[in-house]
């Protein structure tokens, strides 16, 4: 099924209204069905999007979120592409560690939690590492696919060629193996972005998560939804975009990678 | 023999970083409210299962990972099938199947007590909500990978569209689904846990949190490993499983 895909633009953007309207429809029924005390109209919740964004309490939590996310992000890019590219480069510890790796990546992450919270108590610390635990591995074990996969004539060729270590790291490893760890990278910033949300809805003081606990707690529709709307769109811009330039690396297309908890 | 000496340094690798968690814990350079050494939880977890404490919150726990789980992977499927036999709609939704992940489902969680009361549902819809995209997901890419050719050659011999879907599609597309289902356990068992640790008044998640709460340490550790453990094992005997598959196949 991956035959040449010749459309025009203009079909490609009737779909997307097309899907636009469904959506905003099947929204607005299960608001029918639901009733008020469930869900809020279409909207009402793209009215109240909008006062959310201008109201002063929304952006000291948006900024404690992010924060806590840039540096967990940080982290986990960091440690994943040098954890990766060593395990790639040194091929028995990557044999040894495969598997371990996938074990970690397969397991409910959630569970942990709690022991987040025992060692690094509530607050950003606690985000950080619960947010960086969800990015590291995935982003660890695309990196040493990557750099397993470099064809082995790139670096012979370089060996003839009589390149340094450093120049064989900038000008032949490092662009081999680009394409895939941006994979990582796109795949580990959506897990860090979760892990660093669903820590501040288990436990914190501020930001979006501990916005949304606190709408829940107060049963406001109107915040639950609006935050919700706002972080799926920001989530899915940001996506869509790494998903271009990804896209634009492979010099292909590539379909919806597959994320683990 | 070079197989067998990666698997011993694996297992090697596994010991010394028990042993290391053991000596930490045995120390003091990691108190004892942080963390319990790893022996202490394994002995833990067998007090509990003896004692039985437990069976009453592990069976609602696992029968609605269950439920989610059984559900997710046939309506994840079908709809997999659906949408790839359709190109148009295939081409508008991957995106929105590539975003799907970035947003925090448990957000929905309230709306679902306020719609199914402080029952098992509510955890159950938010397992399923978890899991149905990575089968989709999965399922889409496994269909993809499907060689034209195969399907022609089927259709030249006169297969059915059945005979093509059983004897074709689905052998090929297999080892896909397996990693479907294997995600899907994951997503389930995140789906109900995360539930439980927000609001619910039984299961593992609510135990976990309730032992966190009282600080019991013991009985924390020894659930989360336990849970973990399940999980591993379940993972492990489906690779297990799969790759029998793919050396029969020829890919080993």
């Amino acid at each position: 099924m991956t035959a040449r895909r010749r459309w025009t633009p203009p079909e490609q953007l009737v779909d997307w209204l097309v899907l636009f309207a469904v959506l905003i429809t099947a929204w607005q029924l299960a608001h029918w069905w639901a009733g008020d005390v469930a869900m809020t109209t279409p909207f009402g919740t793209i009215a109240y999007s909008v006062k959310t964004l201008l109201s002063a309490e929304f952006w000291p939590n948006v900024w404690a979120t992010f924060s806590a996310f840039l540096i967990a992000l940080a982290l986990a890019s960091a440690g994943g592409v040098l954890i990766g590219g060593i395990l790639g480069y040194h091929r028995l510890s990557g044999e040894v560690a495969e598997p371990i790796l996938v074990g970690i990546y397969s397991i409910p992450k959630v569970t942990l939690y709690p022991i987040i919270l025992l060692f690094f108590g509530i607050g950003i610390e606690a985000e950080v590492a619960f947010g960086a635990l969800h990015g590291i591995i995935p982003i660890a074990l695309f990196t040493m696919n990557a750099v397993r996969n470099i064809k082995p004539v790139f670096i012979k060729t370089a060996l003839v060629m009589r390149l340094g270590p450093r120049e064989l790291f900038f000008s032949v490893l490092m662009p081999a193996s680009m394409p895939e760890v941006f994979t990582g990278l796109r795949v580990g910033f959506s897990l860090t972005l979760i892990g660093t949300l669903l820590s501040e809805m288990f436990g914190s003081r501020s930001g979006l998560g501990f916005m949304l606990m606190n709408a829940i707690g107060m049963h406001d529709m109107d915040v639950i939804m609006s935050v919700t709307l706002l972080l799926a769109l920001f989530a899915g811009l940001i996506n869509a975009g790494l998903l271009m330039l990804d896209r634009h690396l492979h010099r292909a297309p590539v379909q919806a990678t597959m994320l683990g908890g | 023999m070079r197989v067998k000496r990666v698997t011993k340094l694996r297992i090697l690798v596994l010991i010394v970083s028990f042993v290391v968690v053991e000596l930490l814990c045995q120390f003091g350079l990691i108190a004892r409210f942080t963390m319990i050494p790893p022996s202490e939880m394994v002995i833990g977890i067998v007090g509990l299962l003896l004692s039985g404490k437990l069976n009453e919150d592990m069976a609602t726990t696992l029968s609605s990972v269950g439920i989610a789980l059984v559900a997710s992977v046939i309506v994840g499927f079908a709809a997999g099938v659906v949408i790839h036999s359709f190109r148009r709609v295939r081409r508008t939704i991957d995106p929105l199947l590539a975003t799907y992940y970035s947003v925090p489902v448990f957000v929905f969680y309230p709306i679902f007590i306020v719609l199914f009361g402080l029952t098992d549902i509510p955890k159950i819809v938010i397992g399923f909500l978890y899991a149905v995209a990575a089968v989709v997901i999965n399922t889409l890419n496994g269909l993809d990978r499907i060689p034209p050719v195969l399907v022609k050659t089927g259709r030249i011999m006169g297969m059915t569209r059945i005979d093509i879907a059983l004897r074709i599609v689905l052998p090929f597309a297999a080892p896909y689904l397996f990693t479907a289902v294997k995600l899907a356990i994951a997503y389930s068992f995140i789906g109900v846990i995360g539930s439980e640790f927000i609001l619910s008044n039984r299961g593992l998640g609510y135990s976990i949190s309730y032992a966190y709460n009282n600080f019991d340490n013991l009985t924390m550790y020894s659930l989360i490993l336990f849970i973990l453990t399940f999980v591993l094992i379940i993972n492990m005997t489906l690779h297990s499983w799969e790759k029998k598959l793919m050396q029969r196949r020829g890919f080993a």
